[in-house]
């Protein structure tokens, strides 16, 4: 139960993209057709709910104080948690190198249609970010992380899913002003739809 | 290129935030009140004027297959120093800006800069593209922070700017302002103006 309330509060409430803003260079380039953006979304759905359990029990049973207890009554007192953004990044790095070498081989297409941006998911804040705020907050167990993770992952893919529906709309049926076609009127759809999901504040199953 | 076309360029032609688009997730973050926004500029000038000049030194070593590794783990080891270092002098903006220091990291601007400026050019225009991309940054992150802060919350740096007289006349503060998707408005706007005056960055 709640894992469930976790799991629906990191998609709606502690949405990457419309309540921290994480992930946001991808998400403006690679959202002007449904098609990639989905890809890419599924891929950083996984990545994070990969990524958040690893970084978890890295955290816990390396990272924080006194985390070594198991090595030995001795090292109680050893910190290391000044190594945990490395340590994040690698791990980071190392399963989008995986991922990249697997969506190669299975899905060309999408590989080819992602292109530069399949390796940018290392350097994506939303991936980054989730293994941050995890340590920040907490987390009580690995289920906990998994489904944040998860949750979080969802949360990224329907919003740039819903953005790029609505920016192909509107490349071909509106009249923007010149100045604000493309970037700019794409970061006034994030807001609108952002100040729409505030509407699921406090929300409690 | 010359240098001083290096040096200067980030602040409005090639401006990394509203022309590159790079780097937005923390300059949207960090901007509900000027300070953290001053704080996070510096340490971005910082960790990027050095990460390049870094990578700069050793571009020819750096093996194809593994640059993006190498250049992550340069990158963390300075910032690890710039949120050390806010740790131990600037407590509180510190926690302002929370995980935020962390994700420099992931800031695009400086993989961006790292793949597209550093991996090819000598020391020197790099340390020089690294600071003026890291102000052209900061120049956005101060612009939207003022506005924020001062709409918002009526103050500038902590100090009360909108006179008292104003709120017994019935002003109250716009608390949409401090709200997160207000701070993607204002970039749109500073966008709006910004491609108004440069024709020629204008989408079709």
């Amino acid at each position: 139960m709640e894992n469930l309330n976790l799991f629906i509060r990191s998609i709606f409430v502690d949405n990457m993209i419309f309540a921290y803003f994480l992930g946001m260079c991808s998400f403006i380039a690679v959202s002007k057709n449904v098609k990639t953006a989905f890809g890419l979304g599924i891929a950083v759905t996984f990545m994070l709910t990969v990524t958040l359990p690893v970084n978890y029990l890295l955290n816990t049973y390396v990272l924080s104080p006194g985390a070594l207890t198991w090595l030995g009554p001795e090292y109680a007192d050893v910190d290391l948690s000044f190594l945990s953004l490395i340590v994040f990044i690698a791990v980071i790095a190392s399963m989008t190198q995986l991922v990249e070498m697997v969506v190669e081989k299975y899905a060309p297409a999408l590989y080819a249609s992602l292109g530069i941006f399949l390796p940018l998911i290392a350097v994506n804040c939303a991936i980054l970010g989730g293994s941050l705020f995890m340590q920040q907050r907490g987390f009580a167990n690995t289920g906990t992380a998994v489904f944040a993770g998860l949750g979080w992952g969802i949360g990224w893919l329907l919003a740039i899913t819903a953005v790029a529906a609505i920016r192909e709309r509107i490349a071909q049926y509106s009249n923007i002003p010149a100045p604000l076609r493309g970037v700019g009127i794409t970061f006034i759809i994030t807001a609108l739809m952002g100040v729409a999901f505030m509407s699921f504040l406090g929300i409690k199953i | 290129m010359s240098n001083k076309e290096v040096f200067f360029n980030p602040f409005s032609k090639s401006n990394p935030v509203i022309v590159q688009i790079l780097g937005i997730c923390s300059a949207l973050a960090v901007t509900v009140k000027l300070e953290p926004a001053l704080v996070m500029g510096l340490s971005v000038i910082a960790v990027l004027a050095f990460s390049n000049v870094i990578i700069s030194l050793i571009r020819n070593t750096i093996p194809t297959n593994i640059r993006i590794i190498v250049q992550l783990v340069i990158v963390a080891g300075l910032v690890v120093i710039v949120s050390q270092l806010l740790q131990a002098y600037a407590y509180n903006v510190n926690k302002q800006l929370s995980v935020f220091i962390g994700l420099i990291i992931t800031n695009c601007i400086l993989m961006g800069r790292l793949e597209a400026f550093a991996m090819a050019n000598r020391p020197w225009p790099s340390f020089l593209d690294g600071v003026g991309n890291g102000i052209g940054y900061a120049i956005i992150l101060i612009i939207v922070a003022f506005f924020r802060e001062l709409l918002g919350s009526g103050t500038l740096l902590g100090y009360q700017v909108v006179p008292q007289c104003f709120y017994e006349a019935g002003y109250v503060n716009n608390g949409l302002m401090i709200l997160p998707p207000m701070a993607l408005i204002v970039v749109a706007c500073i966008i709006w103006v910004h491609r108004s005056i440069n024709k020629d960055l204008q989408e079709k």
